[in-house]
């Protein structure tokens, strides 16, 4: 946006300090727009650099091997060995669960608060959800701990063990209930204000003539959201539900006190309980980094450079659908 | 989406199928109020049960004293985290404030839709940085060489904060009126008196919650200071360049993994503190916003 009016262009008998004053204060900008662009590729100059080692003696197989073990005392089988196929299967399996949840959850408070819920109810509970972002992860996560896995453990992975059992995901419920199930829901909490608050905007920002057209043909007010609401912002719902997955994805704390610490996939990866423990690439890094030894710390920078990956794919990937959603919805130019 | 209609029927007949739809449309409107109660009750049950179990710690002593020597020891309080989490969230908002406001002057005042897109990428991209991530980054560029340090935890945290505070700044300072710059390019006033003097001034609203936001959500975060600043005694320290900092967040982590009960109501009570901190920083940045966008859309 140009401020520059014509009467600005104007010449003028400006001091010396007014222009200079223009200039620094103009480089001042520059250069904080500029120490961001090079926070960015230090970090993924950092990070990538702290892993070149274990990279170049593991290479992408990284990516699958589930052998994760620090103990170097010579013997050992396997002995400083490294592979980060259980954290990445942690780290998707819990995001998995997590926006199984959010994302019809969310959207659905969305629906309420932007088209269903009277103005002053919504102004309330609108920003009581958005609260629910603001809860720090490290208490989430002690909340986790205390209220949660023993209501797990109890209700929800007897309940689904009952009806699921018959699917090995669905195993014998644990005995702590801490494991990838908790993570699933805490993660889903942590998602589900950034899902909600988004879904809201984007159904305020569906024009009125089109919700008031279909309500005066005679549609529900269900008919008009599913057939009016939903249809046109189906890319934007679908950027919603891609940025709480970066939230659940990055996610290090709260998954590292609630997960249990696992280190195996016993089953393999169809076969392994929901209700057993794990880590995610984030809370392996929350517990283990900086390791004690080399290839150790190498390996976790690796985790950090899957993890920092993922993430700008995702990111770059909620950007682009919401460019094209703004552009095709004319509020970029 | 629903059987023809069949033009013989007069509209204002409920037969079957206008009960059917009704039907779902109530049982659709009913559920989508239902999740929202849902989010709302575990919003209640989460701050309902740190106060549960925190407000039996909370004392003068809990506030004021260092936390008492020895394992599992009985006693003293969390005064060195609570120093050193104000110590550390002030100075990285001394960091990102400025930054944050200077990105947010660019966007606003200089830049042009070409550079501008860009640069708001680069903001989200770091908005959505694992904090975990940009603690091993600072590990990798300040700690490993200069060992851990209160400062460089500020820095992870500025990190964060500076897409929080350039969003903020920059929505309010879009909010100024347009004739405002124009009458004052009218008068030949030149740029940048321009805009310390009257878009600054008129955003300083927007800036000032955007940055207690920015600060009560730094307050909280966990993963930047893990690597930075957590291997810390038990005294209140103010040499931040020099030394980690005890801080609340990591307290909360470290005391809830311990095997000591005397460990888990610390914890306890050092959540209600940082709870209580942010609710009140949050929900009174929120209702400043809403007072400073009110004021502008009434003009």
């Amino acid at each position: 946006m140009s401020t520059q009016s014509a009467a600005a262009r104007l010449p003028s008998n400006r001091h010396v300090a007014d222009r200079l004053g223009d200039r620094v204060l103009f480089g001042m900008t520059v250069a904080a727009c500029l120490a961001v662009v090079v926070l960015l590729v230090l970090i993924v100059v950092h990070v990538v650099n702290g892993s070149t080692d274990a990279m170049s003696r593991f290479g992408i197989g990284f990516l699958w091997h589930t052998i994760w073990n620090p103990a170097s005392s010579p013997g050992v089988v396997n002995a400083n060995v490294f592979g980060a196929g259980v954290w990445v299967y942690g780290t998707l399996v819990t995001s998995a669960i997590g926006l199984v949840i959010a994302f019809p959850l969310g959207v659905a408070i969305g629906i309420f608060l932007a088209l269903i819920a009277p103005g002053r109810a919504s102004a309330v509970i609108g920003p009581l959800v958005e609260l629910l972002a603001a809860i720090p992860s490290v208490i989430i996560g002690l909340w986790g701990i205390i209220v949660l896995a023993p209501f797990m453990r109890d209700v929800i992975e007897p309940a689904l063990h009952n009806v699921l059992g018959f699917i090995p995901l669905f195993g014998p419920p644990s005995t702590t209930g801490l494991g990838i199930m908790t993570a699933g829901f805490v993660l889903a909490l942590m998602a589900l204000p950034i899902i909600a608050s988004l879904s809201r905007d984007i159904f305020l920002s569906v024009p009125s003539e089109l919700k008031d057209g279909a309500l005066a043909l005679g549609a529900t007010r269900w008919e008009m959201i599913r057939g009016v609401v939903l249809d046109s912002t189906r890319s934007g719902l679908m950027a919603a539900g891609i940025l709480g997955a970066s939230r659940a994805l990055g996610e290090a704390i709260a998954v590292a006190q609630v997960m249990g610490s696992g280190t195996s996939l016993s089953g393999g990866v169809f076969g392994n309980s929901f209700f057993n423990t794990g880590d995610t690439l984030a809370s392996k890094l929350a517990l283990s980094f900086p390791g004690t030894n080399h290839l150790f710390t190498a390996s976790l920078f690796y985790l950090a450079v899957i993890l920092l990956i993922i993430e700008l794919a995702v990111n770059l990937a909620a950007q682009l659908i919401v460019y094209r959603f703004e552009r095709r919805r004319g509020f970029v130019h | 989406m629903s059987a023809p209609l069949d033009p013989a029927r007069p509209l204002t007949e409920i037969g079957g199928n206008l009960a059917r739809r009704r039907r779902v449309d109530r049982f659709m409107r009913g559920s989508s109020t239902a999740a929202a109660l849902v989010a709302v009750a575990v919003l209640g049950i989460m701050i309902a049960t740190v106060v549960v179990h925190g407000a039996s710690q909370i004392s003068i002593g809990f506030l004021t004293k260092d936390p008492a020597v020895g394992l599992g020891a009985l006693g003293g309080g969390i005064a060195n985290a609570i120093v050193g989490t104000a110590l550390i969230v002030a100075v990285a908002t001394a960091i990102a404030a400025p930054i944050g406001v200077l990105i947010a002057i660019y966007l606003t005042e200089f830049s042009t839709q070409r550079f501008a897109r860009p640069i708001r990428l680069a903001l989200d991209l770091l908005n959505g940085m694992p904090s975990i991530v940009i603690g091993v980054f600072v590990y990798a560029l300040l700690v490993e060489g200069g060992g851990q340090t209160g400062f460089a935890g500020s820095f992870a945290l500025a990190m964060i904060m500076i897409p929080l505070i350039a969003r903020a700044s920059g929505e309010m300072m879009r909010l100024v009126p347009r004739e405002l710059r124009d009458a004052s390019h009218a008068l030949g006033i030149s740029r940048w008196r321009t805009i310390v003097g009257i878009v600054l001034p008129g955003a300083l609203g927007g800036i000032v919650t955007g940055t207690v936001l920015a600060f009560a959500r730094a307050a909280g975060e966990t993963a930047p200071l893990l690597f930075t600043t957590s291997i810390f005694s038990g005294a209140t320290t103010w040499n931040i360049f020099g030394q980690p900092i005890p801080n609340i967040p990591v307290t909360i982590l470290t005391d809830s993994e311990s095997g000591f009960p005397s460990d888990h109501a610390r914890a306890w009570g050092a959540a209600l503190v940082l709870v209580v901190f942010i609710l009140v920083g949050n929900l009174s940045g929120r209702a400043m916003l809403a007072r400073q966008r009110r004021r502008y859309q009434a003009r």
